[in-house]
């Protein structure tokens, strides 16, 4: 990528005079996104069947996985907390299955730093495999193994829609940093 | 490509090595807490119901714009269909002969059951007032239980155990009430268990949920069985929970136990459904037996 000069008006973010980047912004961005994404339980879907993808914890993946660092390992429990209150599931299962998740995910970053997005997609199938099944089976339905079956468009679809949830995230991570112009 | 961040290697800089086993030990510690509470949430389902509606009650306004623009947008291409072809109208037709056809049959196992009662008892029965008028918000479409949102709570009058119906049949019961929206478990959660019988004879079974839509209906008298695709299942109004003759499910599948039946009210295509008084309250309250959740009251 071609670097402006430090002393630019303007760089990837608009212009530079009297405008800085909103701490607010840059760290709240991935929380909000991802506790308004646990809201579409809300949405008026009534679904006769799992068919949904679960798209806090899609956005979760997709912002531990673009920008490593940006939230802390222990994030996965308010996350989850706030996921298990309208999933439906019972509570406990988003924060555990959230948390998990964070730490498979810096287990990972220290054994393979380097990725590109086809790594990062695989490592976001394998987890939300993972994520739906064990979702399944600690929901209190009583679903056996044989009901498995059931989960496969759910987990398809998750699988399917990853690049447009992490194409998305790339958006609201261009946003995170606009500079905003600084009252007074 | 994910650039490796300085934070995270930690090499033989103390600090960064004591930063990164604080965060290890902090997720630790967040996924020990919520094994334990996914454990004891198994335990006792109702432990978090109060946290839960809470939840639900501050982020319902999200869901009734939502609702509201569901009717508003089907309607919307309803008018413009209507437009360009007659077979939009020929479906609304359709669909209000099923209900028909519904109501018939309803309206037949309530003669019937009319009748038994005036023979048997010479009883008649007071008309029920329904509770509250709602609109489904939305429902746990990610997860594998089964359970919708309702837009009326507590202050409208909605208790626990309440059915929930729709022009087309029974859609549920109410599981929990916050003060201004309600969870209800959709008959298709294999929680859900409701005492049925066949619509034109006394064929008693119960029908329960299986996570994928549609219902397992289990005959209690085994023997012969006497289904055949196309049989209407109504509520019988065992165990005090729900009115006697509400539609519930058609049978598309004949089993070696019983059947598979197709859920009459599809919660996804309902827009409006009615809360009903439990059917015989006072006597389960006599009985002071607690209505537990994943239960068949019978």
């Amino acid at each position: 990528m071609e670097r402006l000069s430090d002393t630019a008006r303007r760089d990837a973010y608009g212009s530079k005079i009297n405008r800085h980047h909103s701490p607010v912004l840059a760290y709240g961005m991935p929380w909000v996104s991802i506790i308004l994404a646990s809201l579409t339980p809300l949405l008026p879907i009534i679904a006769p069947a799992p068919i949904l993808p679960p798209f806090g914890y899609m956005l979760l993946l997709g912002w531990r996985l673009s920008r490593p660092g940006l939230l802390p390992m222990w994030a996965g429990l308010p996350l989850g907390l706030i996921d298990d209150l309208y999933s439906g599931q019972p509570f406990g299962s988003g924060i555990l299955l959230f948390s998990l998740t964070m730490i498979a995910l810096e287990l990972l970053d220290a054994r393979i730093p380097w990725r590109n997005f086809w790594q990062d997609w695989l490592t976001a199938c394998l987890l939300l495999l993972i994520y739906l099944v064990v979702a399944a089976l600690v929901s209190g339905a009583q679903i056996t193994l044989g009901h498995l079956y059931l989960l496969l468009p759910q987990i398809l679809l998750s699988m399917i829609l990853y690049p447009v949830v992490a194409r998305f995230v790339a958006l609201l991570d261009r946003l995170r940093l606009t500079r905003i112009r600084r009252i007074g | 490509m994910a650039p490796p961040s300085a934070k995270q290697r930690s090499g033989s800089n103390k600090k960064a090595q004591l930063g990164l086993f604080a965060g290890y030990l902090a997720a630790g510690l967040g996924a020990t807490l919520g094994a334990l509470l996914l454990a004891l949430s198994l335990w006792r389902p109702d432990t978090f119901n109060g946290l839960r509606s809470m939840a639900s009650d501050a982020a319902a306004p999200v869901g009734e714009v939502g609702a509201a623009g569901r009717v508003n947008t089907r309607s919307f291409f309803e008018s413009i269909a209507g437009y360009y072809d007659a077979g939009s109208k020929n479906a609304e037709l359709e669909r209000e002969i099923e209900i028909a056809r519904v109501r018939l049959v309803e309206a037949e196992a309530l003669a019937q059951e009319n009748e038994r009662l005036r023979a048997i008892l010479g009883l008649t029965e007071a008309d029920t007032r329904p509770v509250a008028v709602a609109r489904l918000i939305g429902s746990s479409a990610s997860s594998a239980r089964r359970f919708a949102y309702l837009s009326v709570g507590r202050d409208d009058g909605v208790e626990r155990g309440m059915p929930v119906t729709s022009p087309m049949g029974l859609v549920g019961r109410v599981l929990e009430a916050g003060s201004d929206t309600s969870r209800v478990l959709l008959l298709t959660d294999t929680d859900s268990v409701v005492p049925v019988r066949r619509a034109t004879d006394n064929v008693v079974a119960f029908a329960e949920g299986r996570a994928d839509g549609s219902l397992r209906i289990r005959l209690i008298n085994l023997g012969i069985n006497p289904l055949e695709p196309g049989d209407i299942f109504v509520t019988s109004g065992a165990g005090g929970l729900f009115h006697p003759g509400v539609a519930v499910a058609m049978v598309s599948e004949v089993t070696d136990d019983g059947a598979i039946g197709q859920l009459l009210s599809n919660p996804a295509a309902t827009d409006v459904v009615v809360v009903q008084p439990i059917w015989q309250g006072e006597i389960l309250e006599a009985i002071e037996e607690p209505l537990e959740t994943g239960d068949p009251v019978d």
